[in-house]
C-alpha cells in the first residue's frame, strides 16, 4: 500500500470490512441519519426478514422533508404525510432509535441538525436516504446519499457496499469578492463541470477560498456536491472544525475528545498524494451567480446573458427545451427578469449565516409587493439564533414573516409549492422542471442574491444594494 | 429484498432522447409519500405524461401506442439528481427490466442494480443508433444478455459490451441480495465495529 493517502484514502481505507473480488467494498458506517421519506420501505424489510436494526445507537432519525413550515402544533393535515410520520415515529420507536419528530426542540432538517448536535464528526463515515447527505463531508467525513435498499442495509448491518469512487482535488484559490458567498463558489464549480463531471468521482475542496470560509459556508459547498454527479465531496478538518464541534452533545469529551483528536489530525492529503482528476480555479474571478436553466449546472454570473445553444456542452435539444420551460431566450439578460417568489431554506442555505446574509440586504428595506417570500430556518436551533441575534426584527420591519423548520419549498413535498409559471428565486439546490411544485420556474442563487430580489421584485446584482449601504 | 433473475432480455424499447432525465421527471416528490413500494409506475414521468388536469399529453413517448417493451432507452446522465430509490422503482413498476443510456448517475445506477433493474451503458454513438432505429421502426428488439454483458441492435446485428462487476452481475442472474451477504459475514462486521474509534 502507497504510504501517501488522499484525506479521501485514509478515511475510505480505515472503514473497509471486507474487499469483495470483482466487486464493492463492505464499508462500516459511523453514523445513520434517517428521515421519513426514505425509510419505510427499509424498516418494511427488516420486519419481513424478522431481523433488528444492529446499531441503534449509531442511527439517527428526524422528520423533514414532508413537513408544514406553519401550525406545527396542529396535527398535520395531508393524511399520507401524517402516516408517514407516524411510520418513522412508531419505527423509530420499535427498533430504539433516537426521533427527532415535529415538535421535539432538535427538530430540523437532517443535514442541519447533524452538524448542529455533534453527530457528524472529522474521519466517520456518515449516510443517509438523501443525495444531499454530503453536506456533512465539510468536516472531513465521508458522507454520501443512498437509496432504501441501501438503508435497509445499513439498519440490517451497519455496512454499506460500495465501490470506492475515484478521487478528484477542486483548488480554489484567492479572496471571495464582494457580495461573493459559498453557493457561489459552488455554483460556480457546477458551471464549469455540469451536472455530470464528477460522476464516480469523490471531490475535495482545497484551497485558500474553502480554508477561509466558516463551517456553515465549507457544508453549503460540500452539500451541492451531488450536483455535479460527485457522490461527496469534503474538506480536511482544521482548527475551525475543531472549534465548531467541540462541547455539542454527541461529539466525545473528556479523554474521548483527546482520542479523537489524535486521529482527526491524521486527517489531511499527504502531500504527494495522487488524484484522478484535478482541477484549479481563480475564486477572485467568481461572481454572484444564478441559473437560468432546469439543472444546476446552467448557471452563470449574474451580470452575463444566457448562453447561446452553440456555445454549450451537450445536445442543443436538450438545452432549448430547458430554456422553452424557462420561458428565458439564448442572449437574455437575467437582470430585470421580475420574479414572484424567494425562498430561504433549505439544506444548502437554511443556517444562521444565510439568514445574517439574507438580514444584511433587506434592512432598512421593504419587501416587494409582487413578491410572496418563505424564509424556512434549516432547524430550531438556528430558529432560536435568528430570534436572538435580532434577525427576526429586521425581517419583520421589512415585511417578512419567518416559518418554522423543514425542507419545504426545496422539493415541494409539503404545501409549500410554487405555482405553475410562477418564478421563483430559490437558496435550495435544484432548479429541475416542476422541483418546487408542478410547472414551478426556480433560479437558483444565493442568500444575498435571494434578498436583493426580495426587496426589489426582480433579479438584482446584489452589490447594487452594498454600495448603497456604503 | 430478492428480486427477479435476469439473464437475457429481448425486447422493443422506449427511446427518451433527453439529456439529464433527472429524478424529479422520473417520480415528482409530491408522489413520495407511500409507505410501501406499491403502484410507483402510475406516476412515472408523471408531469411529462400527464397535464395539470390530468389529461394525457399526447406527444410524450409513454403515451405513443407505437412504443412500448421492457427497455427504457434515456439520453446522457439518465437518472441526476436524488437518491429516491422510487424513481428506480417506478421504472421498474411501470414494467422496465432494463434501462440504457450512455452515462447513468451515480446513486441512480446503484439503486437500479439494487432492485433488479440493469442499467445499460453504451457509447453515444450506438446509443444514438438505437434511437434512430426504434424511432423509425418500433417495432425493432434489443437483446440484452448478461451472462454476456453484450447488448445487440437485432435489426442490424450490431452490438457493443458493457460493463457490471463480477459481485453484482453473479447477483443479479441469481436474484441475490447484499444483505444476506452482509449477514453471513455478521461477525466480521461485529469485530470491526468493537474496534472503531467513533
Amino acid at each position: 500500500m502507497s504510504a501517501t493517502k488522499t484525506l479521501f484514502d485514509k478515511v475510505w481505507d480505515s472503514h473497509v470490512v471486507h474487499k469483495i473480488q470483482d466487486g464493492p467494498d463492505v464499508l462500516f458506517i459511523d453514523r445513520h441519519m434517517v428521515h421519513e421519506v426514505t425509510s419505510p420501505v427499509a424498516f418494511l424489510g427488516l420486519k419481513n426478514r424478522s431481523i433488528p436494526v444492529m446499531h441503534p445507537e449509531k442511527t439517527f432519525a428526524t422528520a423533514d422533508h414532508n413537513t408544514p413550515t406553519i401550525n406545527q402544533h396542529l396535527p398535520i393535515a395531508d393524511p399520507l404525510s401524517a402516516n408517514q410520520l407516524r411510520m418513522l415515529e412508531e419505527n423509530a420507536n420499535e427498533y430504539g432509535i433516537s426521533y427527532w419528530g415535529l415538535g421535539h426542540a432538535k427538530n430540523g432538517i437532517v443535514h442541519v441538525v447533524g452538524p448542529e448536535y455533534g453527530i457528524t464528526q472529522p474521519g466517520a463515515t456518515i449516510v443517509c436516504g438523501d443525495s444531499h447527505t454530503s453536506t456533512h463531508g465539510a468536516f472531513g467525513a465521508i458522507a454520501f446519499g443512498i437509496g432504501t435498499s441501501e438503508v435497509e442495509m445499513v439498519l440490517a448491518t451497519q455496512c454499506i457496499m460500495q465501490p470506492k469512487p475515484k478521487r478528484m482535488r477542486i483548488n480554489v484559490n484567492g479572496k471571495m469578492s464582494k457580495g461573493v458567498t459559498p453557493k457561489d463558489v459552488a455554483l460556480f464549480i457546477i458551471s464549469q463541470l455540469t451536472t455530470s463531471g464528477a460522476t464516480g468521482y469523490f471531490v475535495e475542496y482545497a484551497g485558500e477560498i474553502f480554508r477561509d470560509m466558516s463551517m456553515e459556508g465549507r457544508m453549503t459547498v460540500c452539500n451541492l456536491s451531488i450536483e455535479m454527479g460527485a457522490r461527496g465531496g469534503m474538506i480536511a478538518p482544521d482548527e475551525k472544525t475543531f472549534e465548531y464541534i467541540k462541547d455539542r452533545e454527541f461529539t466525545p469529551k473528556g479523554a474521548d475528545w483527546d482520542k479523537a483528536m489524535a486521529y482527526w489530525e491524521t486527517l489531511y492529503t499527504d502531500e504527494d498524494a495522487i488524484f484522478d482528476k484535478e482541477l484549479t480555479f481563480d475564486g477572485s474571478l467568481i461572481e454572484p451567480m444564478i441559473t437560468y436553466g432546469t439543472n444546476p449546472g446552467m448557471g452563470m454570473g449574474i451580470s452575463n446573458d444566457i448562453p447561446m445553444a452553440s456555445a454549450v456542452q451537450g445536445g442543443a435539444t436538450t438545452y432549448q427545451k430547458s430554456l422553452k420551460y424557462m420561458e428565458f431566450n439564448e442572449g437574455d439578460s437575467m437582470m430585470g427578469k421580475p420574479i414572484d417568489f424567494v425562498f430561504l431554506g433549505s439544506c444548502t442555505n437554511g443556517r444562521i449565516e444565510d439568514f445574517r446574509a439574507f438580514a444584511s440586504i433587506v434592512k432598512g428595506r421593504k419587501k416587494a409587493d409582487n413578491v410572496t417570500a418563505w424564509l424556512v430556518p434549516g432547524s430550531h436551533k438556528v430558529e432560536a439564533a435568528i430570534k436572538e441575534e435580532g434577525i427576526l426584527d429586521i425581517l419583520i420591519e421589512s415585511g417578512f414573516e419567518l416559518r418554522e423548520p423543514g425542507c419545504s419549498a426545496c422539493l415541494a413535498m409539503n404545501d409549500d409549492k410554487v405555482p405553475a409559471g410562477k418564478l421563483a428565486v430559490s437558496t435550495s439546490n435544484r432548479n429541475f422542471e416542476g422541483r418546487q411544485g408542478p410547472g414551478s420556474r426556480t433560479l437558483l442563487a444565493s442568500p444575498l442574491v435571494a434578498a436583493a430580489a426580495a426587496v426589489t421584485g426582480k433579479v438584482t446584482d446584489p452589490r447594487e444594494l452594498m454600495v448603497e449601504l456604503v | 429484498m430478492a428480486y427477479d433473475k435476469f439473464n437475457i432480455l429481448t425486447s422493443t424499447a422506449v427511446p427518451l432522447p433527453i439529456e439529464n432525465v433527472d429524478t424529479d421527471q422520473i417520480i415528482p416528490a409530491r408522489f413520495l409519500k407511500a409507505t410501501e413500494r406499491v403502484g410507483f409506475g402510475d406516476n412515472l414521468f408523471r408531469d411529462w405524461r400527464y397535464n395539470q388536469d390530468n389529461t394525457l399529453k399526447e406527444d410524450f413517448v409513454l403515451n405513443q401506442d407505437k412504443f412500448s417493451g421492457k427497455i427504457l432507452v434515456g439520453g446522457k446522465n439518465f437518472g441526476s439528481g436524488s437518491s429516491r430509490e422510487h424513481a428506480a422503482w417506478s421504472v421498474y413498476d411501470y414494467g422496465f427490466r432494463c434501462v440504457v443510456s450512455s452515462f447513468f448517475a451515480d446513486i441512480f445506477r446503484g439503486n437500479c442494480l439494487n432492485i433488479g433493474v440493469l442499467p445499460v451503458q453504451v457509447s453515444a454513438d450506438f446509443l444514438q443508433k438505437i434511437f434512430d432505429a426504434v424511432e423509425a421502426d418500433p417495432s425493432v428488439e434489443l437483446e440484452i444478455s448478461l451472462p454476456e454483458q453484450k447488448i445487440v441492435l437485432l435489426s442490424t446485428g450490431e452490438s457493443e459490451s458493457f460493463d457490471i462487476n463480477g459481485y453484482k452481475k453473479n447477483n443479479m442472474l441469481n436474484g441475490f441480495d447484499d444483505i444476506d451477504y452482509l449477514l453471513n459475514i455478521k461477525k466480521d462486521i461485529e469485530t470491526f465495529a468493537e474496534n472503531t474509534p467513533l
